[in-house]
Parts: C-alpha cells; structure tokens; sequence
C-alpha cells in the first residue's frame, strides 16, 4: 500500500477526517500522518481544504457562468500570461487550458448576471490577446466534486439483518 | 380468527424464529438508531452494474433462463473461480446459479440428508444453517469455535462430535459472525477427520473476498477435497449486491446435478436480471470490489482501535465486516445488553447468541458503517459501559 497516495484518496473524499482517525484506519502512527499531510502541504500536492457548499438551500442565488475563451498565443509564454491575468481575479474560481475548438475555460462566480456580464465585457473579453468569449450560465448544479446536490443518497438497508 | 397453528407441520413449529428478526422488531420501534447491526454492505451496487442491468431490462431480458443459470455467466464464474481458488469447475456440469448462497445451502442439504443424518455446524455462525437442517429432517449438531482461537474450528473439538450419523460439515469462513478466518495449515488440520469419516463439506465461501491477511484458501482446493466439497459464493457481499439474490454452488457433477433437480422443481431460476447484473460484476467489477475491501478494512481497524479504547476485549477479526467483542466487563446478557444500548445510546448492534448458543456473553458489530456512525456509536457504547461496568478495568479511555 502507498501511505501518501492512500492518505490522498481518503483526504480528498473527505477532508475532516481527523489525523488521529487516519492514523487508526491505516495502523500507522499520528505523528506519521501529521508529518505526511505537513510534507504533502509544503510540497504543494495538498493545495487547500475546501467544503462543497449548496447555496440554493441557504436562499441565496448567485451565480456561475463557464466561459470559453479564445486566446491568440503569444511567443515564449503561450497561453500562460492570459490564463495568469484571469485567474488573478478573485470571482473567477477555475481557470483550464482546453484541446478543442477554444483554449481555456474559465469558471466565474458572482452576485447576478449582470456581474458576470460586466466582468466579460471590462475585464475579459479587453485583455489583448482574448479573440473572442461563449459564456454559459449555469442553471441548476445536479453534482459537484463528487457530491449529488438534489437527493443526497441516503442509507436503504434494513436497520438489523442476518 | 382462530388459530391456524394446529395446520403448521411439526418441524416448522420445531424451528425457533431468527433471534435476529426478534430484534430488528425492537430496533425498528426506536427512531434515530445508529446502527452496526446490519449484514450487508454500506455500498450501494456499482453503478456500471446497476447499469447495465437496466440496458439488459431494456432490451428485454425478462424471461426464465436454464435451470442452472445462463451459460455465459457460468463461464464467468468458473473464470473467475480459477482465479480466486484455482480450481476448474466446468461451467456446463460442475456450477449451478442459485437465489444466493442461502438457496445453494438448501439445496445442498436437501441432496444430502436422509432423515437423521448430522451436520456439524460450526458457531457461533450464519442463522441459516441448522434450521435449514433441521427442515431437511437432519439434526444439526452445533461444533463450538472459541474466542481464544480466533474461532477457528480446531480439530480435537470436531472430532468429539462425530458420530456414525455425522455426513455434512459446514465451514463458513471468513465468519459472519466473528470475523474469524482459517488459513491453509487450519484447514489442513481438519483432513483427517474429514476424509476418515467421509464427511461432504459445504464451504460457504461468501466473504472471501474480505479477507485482510493473506490470500483465502478454500478447502476445496486441498488434496482429497475437491469432490469432497460443494464450494458456494455469490456476489452479495464482494460485489454490494446483496438485493439482486445471485449466488452459486461448483461441486463434483453428481452432486451439482442432484441438486439442479430440486433447483428446477422449486425455484425454476434465479432472476435474470440478477444474473445479467451478476455478468457485468464478474467482467467489470474488479476495481470497485477492491475499492470497497480496502474501506472495510480501514474501517475494520478503526472500530478494532475504538473498542480496545473503551475497554472491550475482542479478538482481532480479519475477514469479513464484522467485529465480535466480548460484553463480560458489562456483566449482562448479550439480549439485556443490547437491548439496554439501544434504549439508552439508540445503538443498534446484535446479540451474539442469535448466532449460536456459545455467542453468548457477545456481541456483533457490522463496520459496513460511515467513519462518522463508526466513532459515535463505539462513543456511545463507551459511555453504556461506564454505566453498567460490573468488572473493573484498568484504564477506560
Ligand atoms: C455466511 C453467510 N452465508 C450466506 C449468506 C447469504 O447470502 P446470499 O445473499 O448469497 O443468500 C450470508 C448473509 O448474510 C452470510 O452471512
């Protein structure tokens, strides 16, 4: 078994679990796990702990718009410069580098649409380089980071069975 | 209305209920239960097997298919049997599809038994075996497995119940209840007495796949012992799929024969869709059943570490999902203590003596559980023990 992969995984689904309960579940020692998170932190494998939040269910409605985006490359740096300039942004949330028939995909979030819009139209689509923008609103999230939004799956077994 | 009991046959009346249906009674009045009482995974069947068990609907296979089950998928078992046990079993003569491994031991002590004959039924075990026994007009003799062995069954206690009348023995291992496995020199310990007494062997070999020490060993793959034994497995557990009610018996042809003709007469086949979502597993499934070991046995130590840390002794279990730990600092019953934690704590676990009458003073506890429902219901039994704690122990963490 590889340790720090195993950790990962487990991590990764979920990132409460205690060390204490990741050193019990893989019979290793705490201090070792602590160390393998701390190294694993420093090293950058671990970037951060986020918590996958449904929104809609506290009233709010903001909302989140996926933009591909169309960039002319530019001589040594390629498509690194733009994608910096975007993701500099704190509204924007991802930024990829895409195969296909536009170059990165951005994910912006914001109040309303006319946040959004106004963040294509003076921020995004002004920066040299960007050729053109598609953005798409998302209408209804059904799952997220593993997670299913509507109906989380809940547990159907019989309380006591053979 | 008036009693109809005066029309159910003797033997019927003679088989007491499941100690465990009595319970799931109790348990199912009380709301809010954390519950390690169940015996079956906390996954649901991989989706790709749900799925294509819904394509296999659409394009319309809903009807019966040959008694001892599509060919196809005996191919698949015998395949994957090899690779598992390393025995050949020939898919056309040598496997038969059953409604879970609960319908092949039926079937098996149907073929077997004269009115009379003895199984030797290791316990504490599986709720089945003795009553199905019993209603195959057998008399299953219960062999005691101890806590200080691992419940393993040891030769010397097997040997002092055979008598003339002994034919069947039962080995069901890794354990529902304890947990408890038998590796190769265990097994080999029992050819003797075995062979000497001519006994026929049902291995019900449903848990092998959890097994977190060492490769399982199935007896059938030892000298002597291949015709010997009618090996059963099924998907239930490995597999998550304990609802679609696929399981299979591999034996010596005569005896699988023997036992597809009472197969044909009363259940005709096992479902088809269970058998084409049984395909897909078998084909597929490999990944996400190790996927689902490995998080059983984190979860194994988890609870394994829970328990020590409030003070109850068990015996490391190292197959199956199931922990077996004793309940004497408590004092009580294994009923009365159930019973108590659920009334006090709302956790549900089972009472060891529904396994067997030597699984009293214990307890089962399924960690096919979430790490969350895991830590707060070993709390809470914590906290139960502390309350009711009748013998001293050193350090309750
Ligand atoms: C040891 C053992 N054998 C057989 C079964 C029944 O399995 P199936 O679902 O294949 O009928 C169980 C179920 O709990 C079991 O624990």
């Amino acid at each position: 078994m590889d340790l720090e992969r195993t950790v990962l995984a487990l991590i990764e689904n979920d990132a409460r679990l205690s060390t204490k309960t990741l050193a019990t579940m893989l019979g290793v020692d705490e201090a070792e796990i602590k160390a393998l998170i701390e190294k694993m932190e420093k090293a950058k494998v671990i970037l951060g702990y986020n918590t996958v939040i449904n929104w809609e269910r506290m009233g709010d409605d903001g909302v989140t718009a996926m933009i591909d985006v169309k960039v002319a490359p530019e001589r040594e740096v390629g498509f690194n410069s733009v994608a910096e300039k975007i993701y500099r942004f704190p509204e924007v949330k991802c930024v990829y580098l895409m195969s296909g028939t536009y170059d990165l995909s951005v994910v912006v979030t914001g109040e309303s649409m006319k946040d959004i819009a106004w963040f294509v139209s003076h921020k995004l689509s002004t920066l040299n380089n960007v050729q053109s923008t598609v953005t798409h609103f998302i209408l209804k999230r059904y799952k997220q980071d593993g997670f299913i939004f509507e109906e989380p799956e809940e547990d159907k077994r019989l309380v006591v069975s053979p | 209305m008036s009693s109809m009991n005066k029309y159910i046959s003797n033997v019927v009346k003679t088989i007491p209920p499941s100690g465990i249906r009595k319970f799931f009674d109790l348990v199912a009045q009380t709301e809010g239960v954390i519950s390690l009482g169940v015996g079956e995974p906390d996954f649901v069947t991989p989706w790709h097997i749900r799925e294509a068990a819904c394509y296999s609907l659409e394009r319309g296979y809903t009807m019966y298919t040959s008694n001892q089950g599509l060919l196809e998928l005996r191919e698949e078992i015998a395949a994957y049997e090899k690779r598992r046990i390393g025995i050949e079993y020939s898919p056309e003569k040598e496997v038969l599809i059953t409604v879970g491994v609960s319908e092949a031991v039926d079937l098996a002590l149907r073929t077997l038994l004269e009115p009379g004959d003895e199984v030797l039924v290791p316990e504490p075990c599986f709720v089945s075996y003795a009553p199905v026994g019993v209603l195959t007009y057998g008399k299953a003799v219960p062999v005691q497995t101890y806590d200080e062995d691992q419940y393993r069954l040891k030769a010397d206690v097997l040997a002092k119940c055979i008598t003339p009348r002994s034919k069947v023995l039962i080995l069901a291992y890794p354990s529902n209840p304890t947990g408890g496995i038998m590796g190769q020199e265990d097994l080999e310990a029992l050819l003797d007495i075995i062979i000497k007494n001519d006994l026929i062997v049902i291995s019900d070999e449903i848990y092998s796949e959890l097994t977190y020490y060492g490769k399982h060993v199935s007896i059938a793959s030892l000298p002597g012992m291949r015709d010997r034994t009618i090996m059963m497995n099924g998907l239930s557990k490995a597999f998550a799929m304990t609802g679609w009610r696929i399981g299979y018996a591999c034996g010596n042809q005569d005896i699988i024969a023997a036992m597809t003709k009472i197969h044909q007469y009363t259940i005709m086949c096992a479902p088809i869709m269970g058998q084409k979502a049984a395909l897909e597993a078998l084909r597929h499934g490999e990944t996400e059943m190790r996927r689902m070991v490995d998080n059983y046995n984190f979860r194994r130590k988890l609870i394994l570490s829970g328990l020590q840390d409030i003070g109850m002794d068990c015996f490391e279990p190292r197959g199956a999902f199931y922990c077996f730990p004793s309940i004497r600092v408590s004092g009580m019953s294994s009923e009365d203590f159930c019973a108590g934690l659920l009334e006090e704590e709302k956790v549900a676990v089972v009472p060891g003596n529904a396994f067997g009458e030597n699984g009293e003073g214990y307890i089962r506890c399924c960690y096919a559980a979430s790490v969350n429902n895991i830590e707060e219901a070993v709390a809470k039994m914590g906290n139960f023990i502390k309350r009711h704690n009748k013998i001293p122990i050193a350090n309750i963490g």
